[in-house]
């Protein structure tokens, strides 16, 4: 079983930079052509400042933390076990690249289903803008655990 | 590059543009592994994935989630998207050939902005969704 006594801890804070390269990696794999993606001019004549980054790019942006890993350290879990059960974004304001975004997460909820044969671990980062502090994204997550009991006694 | 529908013009019930999609690729999965930097092996190591008692790897929930975003973008500038959001509903497997679609199930308005709220989803070859999920996008 997951200890719910991690319900309410906080990942220490990282700031990254959004990059355009990555970007086009991330439209590359998910096979976003739209220009304002990839090419600045495009994304100006759009009304955008600079290349904004896609819907779910953000991901990547969370995925940037150099301390990453953390929530499965924290609970003790084989990263083999995980599925994503549910993801929710809230756009506060965009996001473009060059922006450096500062990420915190935090655990938010910590339940079991099926008698212990899967665990539900919620949690939220809240993104802002690192040089005015500004909220530009909320992300919620359900990461869904299989039977963590029975990978701990193999 | 999107042309936003109008608020006037949109109707609860409307149908946006479907995308049917390439089948999932292995060369999509590493990709997107590098793009989305999550690293989890179990998307692209087929022995890690086996070793876990998966028959095979199987796509990042967060691609096809991408997938529900080229939808609403392709249907609206990104800069007037406000909230997505999806359950994941069944594993994606190399191979499937993913249809992303949606309606709108709502219109509102809420701090001083015409919202409207769509259901989108990801869909399988045997007709079996893979997301479940909703956007809120705001009109002029």
């Amino acid at each position: 079983m997951l200890d719910k006594k991690h319900i309410g801890h906080t990942f220490k804070p990282f700031t990254t930079t959004v990059e355009a390269g990555k970007i086009r990696l991330f439209c590359k794999a998910i096979g976003e052509e739209d220009p304002i993606y990839q090419d600045e001019a495009a994304a100006k004549a759009a009304g955008y400042r600079a290349i904004p980054a896609p819907a779910t790019f953000l991901t990547a942006v969370t995925n940037d933390d150099p301390d990453k890993g953390g929530l499965l350290r924290l609970l003790n879990v084989d990263i083999g076990l995980i599925l994503h059960g549910e993801q929710h974004y809230e756009y506060l304001a965009p996001v473009h690249v060059g922006d450096r975004i500062t990420c915190q997460s935090k655990v938010l909820d910590i339940y079991d289903k099926k008698g212990g044969a899967l665990w539900f671990v919620v949690s939220e980062t809240e993104m802002k803008d690192a040089g005015s502090g500004k909220p530009v994204a909320k992300a919620r997550s359900v990461t869904v655990v299989r039977n963590p009991d029975a990978a701990k006694k193999a | 590059m999107a042309n936003a529908p109008k608020f006037t013009d949109v109707k609860v019930g409307d149908d946006l543009p479907a995308i049917k999609l390439p089948p999932i690729s292995r060369h999509q999965l590493a990709l997107y592994c590098g793009g989305s930097g999550d690293h989890n092996p179990i998307h692209v190591d087929i022995d890690f994935a086996k070793k876990f008692g998966f028959k095979d790897v199987f796509a990042h929930g967060m691609l096809s989630m991408a997938f529900l975003g080229r939808l609403t973008t392709s249907w609206v500038p990104q800069k007037q998207v406000r909230k997505l959001g999806t359950r994941f509903t069944s594993i994606t497997w190399v191979g499937d050939v993913i249809t992303v679609s949606g309606k709108v199930t709502g219109k509102r308005e809420e701090n001083g902005e015409k919202l409207v709220d769509l259901e989108v989803k990801c869909t399988n070859q045997n007709g079996q969704n893979t997301l479940e999920g909703t956007a809120t996008v705001a009109l002029a």
